[in-house]
């Protein structure tokens, strides 16, 4: 995970986002419906987002899992602040792995192609025009 | 000095007579428009722990040792529990303690009965299924009208001036309709938790996801006999909670009962689901509404009656405020009454009362506005009240006409827009008026330290809901002190650690606590400037703080830093409190918003297409901040307009829309083109700063906005909330029948 090899012991059916927040202390990944529904779980997984919450962790043994703490220093952080793109900011960690996968696949994504990859991730305070906005000026 | 007054307290319309000590607000108001901070756009400054996944929430707290509640809830609406057996789950894998019954007499699906704590969540939810419980199931009620017909009322009230039969008399035209508005969820992103650990069996810390630390301290203090200052509350970061948590509820005593059983830390977190079945709602209302005018557009009678499905519990939010306020009519009567029903309890939600009472009153004046041939602005401007429309008080400030005035460009784009209509998308342009409190009030207090190294904190136990509020508090304290936003920092969120502040409800939290920051702010540069008089020599009127430094009339500059320094070790503290509101003046928030949509006459599709919002708040603080609270009001009035609405099974009233995607909320892909545009004119009258709260008022239009838009472009009268395809095609059916001259084309 985030370029670190880790071993947990835990039983089969633990999800990822279980072992992320309960065992390995990684809390950045939130928990917000706990059944796939509103991506604020969002973790990549060789760099393709996935539903932590829904992923169980036996069938990422191997494999690259990439959190927000691993995306830290990503310059969508900064545009974010920058774009006023948190409100509660409990979504925000989801919204930022969702948009550093889609701004690695296309650096210059169009309006409609933000809202396409972005309508997985919800924010019930409404920041989506900032982060169309952040996601518009990543790279400052 | 002190003054004790006896004063009126608002909190989201429900006012309350109490006393309260207030320090006089001496200070000079600022001039209008930007400073060197405030008014001026400024990050937040939590964003990058926001950002960066490193801000803890109570969802993150883990503390050593501690257990995991889960809650058994009732899956009927109205039952009595004749026996309860917890022992089998007692003696399941992991599990430390069983509480139950918590109630005989359930009133509601979803209700409460028992909780289990164990090692994990897991085993605690397995655990529920084991404990045994012996029904005696009840008759639900669930019809609002039959509610109100037996008598089973949660609340009433009714309202009276003037003479409506007369007004209604002297009308050339009267327009009469029912309107009804949906249930809808708050569905804040963190659900309901609470994590409780005891000490020396008297002492309680709660760490919870609120918007009113001292009002869970008070309750949870008289909960189990303590005194207050025994229990510590802490929310640092708060995932949003729009009204729906604003007291302890059932988890938080479920929490606490099962740390002090077990002698360890609790938690009790609300799943999404239970969150959607017993976390609090906007309750559904029935709105039947009469409006007499003259020819000429002017108001003569306005009548209302009023049900809102209150639920089990909750109170009576005030559907009918906006009929009595918003417009200056001689004659008005509003009944309310607040149905009693086996539902859950309603709970605030951003605009309690007026978000529902708008959509049927704007939509009324707007049917009026058709029935006369009159323009929907000039039909408001023509009932604009210069004064308290209820009582006849001053407003403290009123800029609603500027709003008007400021609404022309996008209300003039009608033409064009109507014209781009094409086959079966028919487009339109449609608008509605705000009106709503915020003013806030005192009690609140806050402290400004400042140390050696020239830096600021502002202490103050409020919290903040993610609305910004922590960053407004470092700009005005950084406004006084002449510092960068940078220099200061904010310390909130713990009963503990910094002095009284209100809740973060009614869109109150700037405007009761920037005045208290400021006076604290300015009580510490007060003492900066003694000392830096008598370091140099100098009069303190000659000096004031700019730009970090202590700068003297003659042109001297010391670098703040020179001057606190002095003190090595030593601080500067300065404290401040919220003065006393107007005496006699009526504080409210103003606006209107125009929307533009595109409605699909074969399929009953509804597209909105822009929102402009204009709303006269006083002063804004800080204007990125305050764009992305009205963006956001906006588009949560999206989903209560569009989409989102909590369903029950008729019979047994179970609610059937628990998770996130049965209940549909705005996505980024749902957001239409929005504009924002704030008065930013202080209120002379309120406070050192002349700000009033926005968190509301931007919900407020929306609904009612959008639906005189679809008026405008198909004729069709909408009447109910969500505005679904079936709404959408039976209000389109209903004026084919009724003036088939009027379909597709544009209203009067």
């Amino acid at each position: 995970m985030n370029g670190e090899p880790f071993a947990v012991d835990v039983p089969v059916g633990t999800s990822v986002a279980q072992v992320l927040r309960e065992e390995l202390g990684f809390t950045g990944t939130k928990i917000a419906c706990n059944e796939g529904h509103c991506g604020a779980c969002t973790v990549q997984l060789d760099g393709v987002p996935v539903l932590s919450c829904l992923m169980l962790v036996h069938t990422v043994e191997g494999r690259e899992v990439t959190t927000i703490e691993g995306l830290r220093d990503h310059p969508l952080v900064d545009a974010f602040v920058r774009a006023d793109a948190t409100q509660c900011g409990f979504c925000t960690p989801g919204q930022i792995v969702s948009a550093a996968a889609l701004v690695a696949a296309n650096p210059s994504p169009s309006r409609e192609e933000i809202r396409h990859g972005m309508a997985g991730n919800i924010c019930r305070c409404g920041t989506y025009p900032k982060i169309e906005e952040a996601i518009s000026t990543w790279r400052g | 000095m002190a003054r004790l007054i006896r004063t009126e307290k608002e909190v989201e319309g429900r006012y309350t007579e109490q006393w309260i000590v207030v320090e006089e607000d001496t200070l000079d108001r600022w001039p209008e428009g930007p400073l060197d901070e405030v008014g001026r756009p400024a990050a937040r400054i939590d964003g990058l722990q926001r950002a960066r996944g490193e801000a803890r929430y109570t969802a993150d707290i883990q503390l050593p040792g501690m257990l995991h509640a889960a809650v058994l809830r009732s899956p009927h609406a109205r039952a009595r529990v004749k026996h309860l057996d917890l022992e089998p789950a007692l003696a399941a894998p992991g599990v430390r303690a069983a509480v139950g019954p918590l109630s005989d007499d359930i009133g509601y699906p979803g209700q409460a009965v028992a909780a289990v704590a164990a090692e994990t969540f897991g085993q605690a939810r397995a655990a529920l299924d084991l404990i045994r419980v012996q029904w005696e199931e009840l008759e639900p009620l669930l019809d609002p009208d039959d509610a109100v017909s037996r008598g089973e009322l949660v609340g009433e009230r009714t309202g009276e001036r003037g003479d409506v039969e007369r007004g209604f008399a002297e009308a050339d035209v009267v327009v009469e309709a029912e309107y009804r508005t949906q249930t809808v969820l708050h569905n804040a992103m963190e659900t309901h938790v609470a994590v409780c650990e005891w000490e020396a069996r008297d002492r309680l810390t709660v760490y919870i996801s609120t918007q009113f630390i001292w009002g869970i301290r008070e309750q949870v203090a008289e909960q189990y006999g303590l005194p207050p200052d025994q229990v510590r509350v802490v929310c640092r970061f708060m995932g949003g909670g729009f009204g729906a948590k604003n007291g302890p509820d059932d988890y938080t005593f479920i929490a606490a009962d099962l740390a002090r059983e077990t002698g360890r830390p609790v938690k009790c977190m609300l799943t999404r689901r239970e969150e959607n079945l017993a976390a609090g709602n906007r309750n559904a209302t029935i709105q039947r509404l009469r409006v007499g005018a003259r020819s000429d557009g002017t108001l003569t009678a306005l009548e209302g009656e009023f049900v809102n499905s209150t639920g089990w519990s909750g109170w009576l939010s005030s559907t009918g405020g906006p009929m009595e306020m918003l417009y200056g009519c001689a004659n008005v009567r509003i009944e309310e009454s607040g149905a009693k029903l086996n539902t859950a309890p309603m709970k605030a939600f951003r605009a309690p009362g007026f978000v529902e009472g708008t959509f049927g009153l704007e939509c009324l004046m707007d049917e009026l506005a058709a029935q006369l041939d009159l323009d929907p602005l000039e039909l408001r401007r023509r009932n604009h009240s210069d004064h308290d429309a209820v009582d006849g008080r001053p407003f403290s400030s009123k800029n609603l006409l500027e709003c008007y005035r400021r609404a022309e460009p996008h209300w003039a784009r009608r033409d064009e827009v109507r014209a781009r209509s094409d086959g079966t998308w028919k487009r339109g342009v449609g608008m509605a008026s705000q009106i709503w409190y915020g003013g806030g009030g005192p009690p609140s207090y806050a402290w400004v330290r400042v140390g050696a190294h020239g830096r600021a904190v502002v202490i103050t136990a409020m919290q903040d809901i993610g609305t910004g509020s922590a960053t407004a508090m470092a700009q005005i304290a950084a406004e006084e002190l002449g510092l960068p936003v940078e220099h200061v920092d904010v310390s909130l969120g713990d009963t503990a650690r910094g002095p009284y502040a209100t809740v973060s409800a009614g869109s109150s939290t700037i405007p009761s606590m920037g005045p208290a920051v400021r006076a604290a702010a300015a009580d510490a540069a007060r003492q900066i400037l003694e000392i830096a008089a008598q370091r140099h020599h100098l009069e303190e009127r000659v000096l004031s703080l700019r730009g970090g430094n202590v700068v003297s009339a003659d042109g001297g500059s010391w670098p703040l830093e020179e001057i606190t320094g002095l003190l090595e070790d030593g601080q500067i503290l300065g404290k401040g409190s919220r003065g006393p509101n107007p005496t006699g003046m009526r504080i409210l928030t103003f606006g209107v918003q125009v929307a533009e949509v595109a409605v699909d006459v074969e399929t009953g599709e509804v597209r909105v297409d822009r929102i402009a919002a204009i709303h006269d708040v006083g002063r804004v603080i800080n204007p990125l901040g305050a764009s992305s609270q009205v963006e956001g009001g906006i588009i949560q009035g999206l989903g209560h307009t569009l989409s989102e609405e909590r369903l029950l099974d008729p019979r047994s009233g179970t609610v059937l829309t628990q998770t996130l995607d049965a209940y549909r909320m705005p996505t980024i892909a749902d957001v239409p083109e929005l504009v924002t545009e704030l008065i930013d004119r202080p209120d002379e009258h309120l406070t050192n700063l002349g700000s009033k709260g926005l968190g509301e008022p931007p919900i407020i239009p929306v609904a009612a906005a959008i639906a005189n838009a679809i008026r405008d472009a198909t004729g069709a009268d909408i009447r109910s909330l969500p505005i679904t395809r079936e709404e959408m095609l039976r209000a389109l059916r209903e004026a084919r029948d009724r003036r088939p001259e009027r379909v597709g084309a544009p209203a009067a």
